[in-house]
């Protein structure tokens, strides 16, 4: 199961973030900061799956923008991996080359 | 007041903020018109301000008043309202807000609007967080949604169903007939959905589970030939743009009804065999050059793992795996390892085939490869492999990161233990843990370690040996300098006198070692632990060591006043045993007889009970409720005096019951003059003691039958006392009471207290338990110790206290009708 959805840059600010469970407001921007963290520190040789606390993020870096999706124990990380890449070529149609300002200004948007 | 700004305006002003604190500033500023505005009730911009919350929601402040707005948002017309409004109040509220339930109504009223965009937001809303009272009020529109035929509602409602199954689950029956016709589609994203709703419901019920994998005679809508018809299509058809990823059609759906097969087919012989061939067609063509590939074919050999499938298969998904660990991509690599991790308890020799790959791995820069790699070689060692694990494991020891080495250490020591070739290969390797990674050792291998080195008892010279060559460079290793200041002081005369069989001897003498150990007490580095594992090795020395014995006194009585108070507590009772008991002291330090391990209780707390701190370990007992304070140190040394001295006993596993304590106990007073392996094989049954004691005589030679007495007999309780005395000691008599109940109700925390004239001293252990039960058919037993060395005769006042039919009782009495035997 997806726990959250994220698109942080590489300052630590949030584009985007979604919670498919509740978490609460201040633990948020905790759990983002440090889940920046242990992408950031990563080289680009290294797996792209992090286990972290009891759930794996997969995280994918496109430019200067992280996608990092929290899953559990019983998902297929590959097909999640994949997801995220179907998903920012889905990005990529709507806006017609997307940016990370366009992921900025239209929040609502790619919210829904 | 002038119009709020739009969403962008805001947007590009924060993004110029430079610091936090700026950022800060101009979210109030913004929150505060927010919060105006909306107290005006403007409709025109509320849609606006909230979409701004929203917006300040994400970056992290909060925004909890906007709930009330989005509200009423959703209530309005107008559709770009209603969008925010559903937005917003997924994204701010949930099941623990109150205001929740007022949506309720305006769903409803949604889901069955004209337009199919409204239609399926308030489904989005609903499926995303939906309260079980929302739930069960809107199931059955869902249900009704479900069944329309058109395809964008239709899968929107079918994950609105999985939230609603998920959080009621009782209403799976109700989605059960829509289901049939789901998988007739041909729409993949109501596909997909419907088959996330299969697996979701097949998860939750078992009932469902068999339901559907029922064969039904007359249609063909059996699920799982129905499943494998799509799957067969997703892959036979040629490419349609559609659905395309990388040159594979529609992946995710693959996945996804590999998943719900998966399910499906476990522990079900029927269904794993109606997969077999779409499973190994699958496997097959599936390309591999692309990630999406590799995605599929793991879903695949996941499946295959967890199903009843042949055997020809299952080889089939080993080397599927195997493939992936030979690839370059780290990501395949982890995937793989995981997997195997999974799979090498069932199909442990095809794992073993990739053995030398995944030893590899442990070599790989990336932290969850290696952790993975570390795993599965562990899982991986057997007896005829071990020894050549090891030494890439000890290897791998030397170089991982530090997180790793505990984890890392404690499996050495479980794979050696299980598979040593040789007690002394055995050593070598825990020595090597120990020098590499000492720090990091948990503390429970320190007990482990020693009940080993005891048990092989011709290494000792060797181990001794090595281990003080281990201190001498660096003692500040914890675990490590433990272990051998334990060594020394069991084996230390071993080791100066030079014999060793399998390395060159040393020459090492008594002022070195001494040296070594004092060195350890007096660093900075040693812990408290450590150091009072020192103390007790110069103690130990003592009489091992022939011309140095001054030196030890000298160095023991320093620290008599040391700040730590466990070591001084140890230094003044090893003064106590120089000056006082001096003539004790061989048979108190001797050397520790083999101990027996227990491996079922756990880690087994080796408590360090040579002879001199047996009396330590019994201060700590609780008296049970004893009128006189039970066993101090010197009483106890008194009750033993003039006699052969205590001989320790081997410390059992010690659950913390008091059949345990009370084998300590009845163990040393046992062994009046029996050798030392007597108590092994008491030690193996610590619950039946207490049925010991009242069977079995205490000591070895008893006095010839002591009648036994009736010591109190009232209102249905009876109380029996039997004697027993041994010739070795006459000033010590054990009582052991038996207290039975005739009466048809139990008597619950029943307490026994006696006192005895002054000239006696009384030790009253640990009762069996606290509850007599009716008619006679059980009894208490506890045992009482009476010291009488003025043998003059026994008298006793006893107290007893208990709870039978509802009501405290208590009663006094004196027992004077001791037998002359008992005291003469």
């Amino acid at each position: 199961m997806i726990k959250f959805f994220l698109m942080v840059n590489k300052q630590g600010q949030t584009r985007l973030s979604r919670y498919y469970e509740h978490v609460e407001i201040n633990k948020r921007t905790i759990l983002e900061a440090e889940v920046i963290k242990n992408c950031l520190s990563r080289s680009k040789d290294q797996c792209s799956f992090i286990e972290y606390k009891d759930f794996k993020l997969v995280y994918r870096q496109y430019a200067a923008l992280f996608v990092v999706v929290g899953i559990d124990q019983t998902e297929n990380e590959m097909a999640v991996y994949e997801l995220i890449h179907n998903f920012v070529e889905v990005l990529d149609k709507y806006f017609s080359r997307v940016s990370e300002l366009d992921v900025s200004f239209s929040v609502s948007e790619i919210h829904l | 007041m002038p119009a709020p700004i739009r969403l962008r305006e805001l947007i590009r002003t924060i993004r110029t903020a430079r610091t936090q604190a700026e950022e800060r500033e101009m979210i109030q500023k913004e929150c505060a018109a927010i919060r105006s505005s909306f107290r005006e009730e403007d409709n025109t911009y509320r849609c606006r301000n909230v979409a701004k919350l929203l917006y300040m929601h994400m970056l992290g402040y909060p925004a909890h008043f906007g709930q009330l707005e989005c509200l009423k948002l959703i209530a309005s017309q107008k559709f770009t309202d209603k969008r925010i409004g559903y937005l917003g109040a997924m994204l701010l509220l949930d099941e623990r807000q109150d205001v929740h339930l007022l949506m309720t109504n305006c769903i409803k009223n949604d889901l069955n609007h004209s337009t199919q965009y409204v239609q399926g937001l308030a489904l989005c809303t609903l499926g995303c967080m939906g309260s079980s009272e929302m739930c069960r009020d809107l199931a059955g529109e869902v249900e009704k949604l479900l069944k329309t035929s058109n395809s964008y509602l239709r899968k929107k409602a079918a994950l609105c169903a999985v939230h609603v199954i998920r959080k009621v689950p009782e209403l799976m029956e109700m989605f059960l007939p829509a289901t049939k016709n789901l998988l007739n589609e041909k729409n993949h994203g109501v596909l997909h959905t419907s088959v996330v709703l299969l697996t979701e419901m097949c998860e939750r019920s078992p009932d469902m589970l068999a339901h559907f994998r029922k064969v039904r005679q007359l249609s063909s809508s059996q699920l799982v030939p129905q499943l494998v018809r799509i799957l067969k299509n997703l892959i036979m058809s040629g490419y349609s743009p559609e659905h395309d990823v990388s040159g594979i059609s529609d992946p995710f759906l693959q996945v996804r009804i590999l998943r719900l097969l998966r399910i499906l087919g476990r522990n079900d012989d029927d269904s794993s065999e109606a997969m077999n061939d779409i499973l190994a067609q699958v496997a097959t063509n599936t390309e591999t050059s692309k990630n999406v590939g590799n995605a599929i074919l793991y879903e695949t050999v996941l499946t295959i793992m967890d199903i009843k499938s042949e055997s020809g298969l299952r080889v089939l998904a080993i080397n599927i795996l195997g493939r992936f660990l030979l690839n370059n991509d780290k990501n395949i690599r982890y995937v793989a390892l995981t997997s195997l991790l999974k799979t090498v308890q069932t199909d442990h020799n095809a794992v073993q085939r990739h053995r030398s790959t995944i030893v590899d791995c442990l070599k790989d820069l990336d932290v969850s490869i290696k952790r993975r790699a570390m795993e599965l070689s562990f899982a991986l060692v057997n007896g005829n492999n071990v020894r050549g694990m090891m030494k890439e494991l000890l290897y791998f020891l030397d170089s991982c990161e530090p997180e790793f080495k505990a984890d890392c250490a404690s499996g050495i020591f479980l794979a050696a233990e299980k598979y040593a070739p040789s007690k002394r290969w055995h050593i070598d390797t825990i020595m090597r843990v120990l020098t590499t990674a000492g720090s990091y050792v948990r503390d429970d291998a320190v007990p482990n370690l020693i009940q080993l080195i005891t048990n092989s008892v011709e290494m000792h010279a060797y181990t001794v040996q090595r281990l003080y060559k281990a201190i001498l460079g660096d003692y500040s290793q914890q675990p490590l300098v433990q272990v051998a200041s334990w060594c020394i002081g069991e084996y230390g005369d071993l080791l100066v006198s030079g014999q060793c069989e399998e390395e060159e001897p040393i020459q090492v003498t008594e002022d070195e070692v001494l040296d070594i150990l004092e060195s350890v007490l007096i660093s900075n580095m040693s812990a408290s632990v450590t150091r009072g594992y020192a103390l007790t090795a110069i103690m130990k020395l003592s009489t091992r060591f022939t011309c140095t014995v001054n030196r030890i006194k000298k160095v023991v009585s320093i620290y008599g006043s040391s700040i730590d108070v466990e070591l001084q507590q140890r230094a003044v009772e090893y003064n106590a045993l120089f000056k006082k008991y001096d003539h004790m002291r061989p048979a108190l330090l001797e050397r520790m007889p083999v101990m027996e391990k227990v491996t079922t209780n756990g880690p087994t707390e080796i408590v360090q009970t040579n002879g001199e701190t047996e009396p330590a370990v019994l201060e700590t007992k609780p008296p049970p409720s004893g009128l006189q304070p039970a066993s101090q140190a010197n009483d106890l040394l008194d009750l033993l005096g003039g006699n052969d001295p205590v001989i320790p006993t081997a410390p059992s596993s010690k659950p913390a019951s008091a059949g345990g304590e009370l084998l300590d106990l009845l163990g040393d007073l046992n062994l009046t003059g029996s050798p030392v392996s007597a108590p092994a094989p008491q030690i193996t049954q610590p619950p039946f003691l207490l049925d010991g004691l009242t069977s079995q005589p205490l000591f070895n030679d008893v006095a010839a039958g002591i009648p036994s007495i009736t010591a109190y007999n009232k209102n249905g309780l009876k109380i029996d006392f039997t004697f027993e005395r041994s010739n070795t000691n006459p000033s010590v008599t054990v009582i052991t009471i038996q207290a039975s109940n005739s009466t048809e109700l139990d008597m619950t925390d029943f307490v026994f207290q006696a006192a005895v004239p002054k000239t006696f001293q009384l030790q009253l252990l640990s009762p069996s338990s606290s509850v007599i039960p009716a008619f006679n058919s059980g009894t208490i037993t506890q045992v009482i110790k009476v010291l009488n060395p003025q043998k003059q005769q026994l008298r006793m006042r006893i107290k007893l206290t208990y709870n039978h039919k509802g009501s405290a009782m208590q009663d006094l009495a004196e027992v004077n009708n001791f037998p002359p035997q008992s005291w003469q």
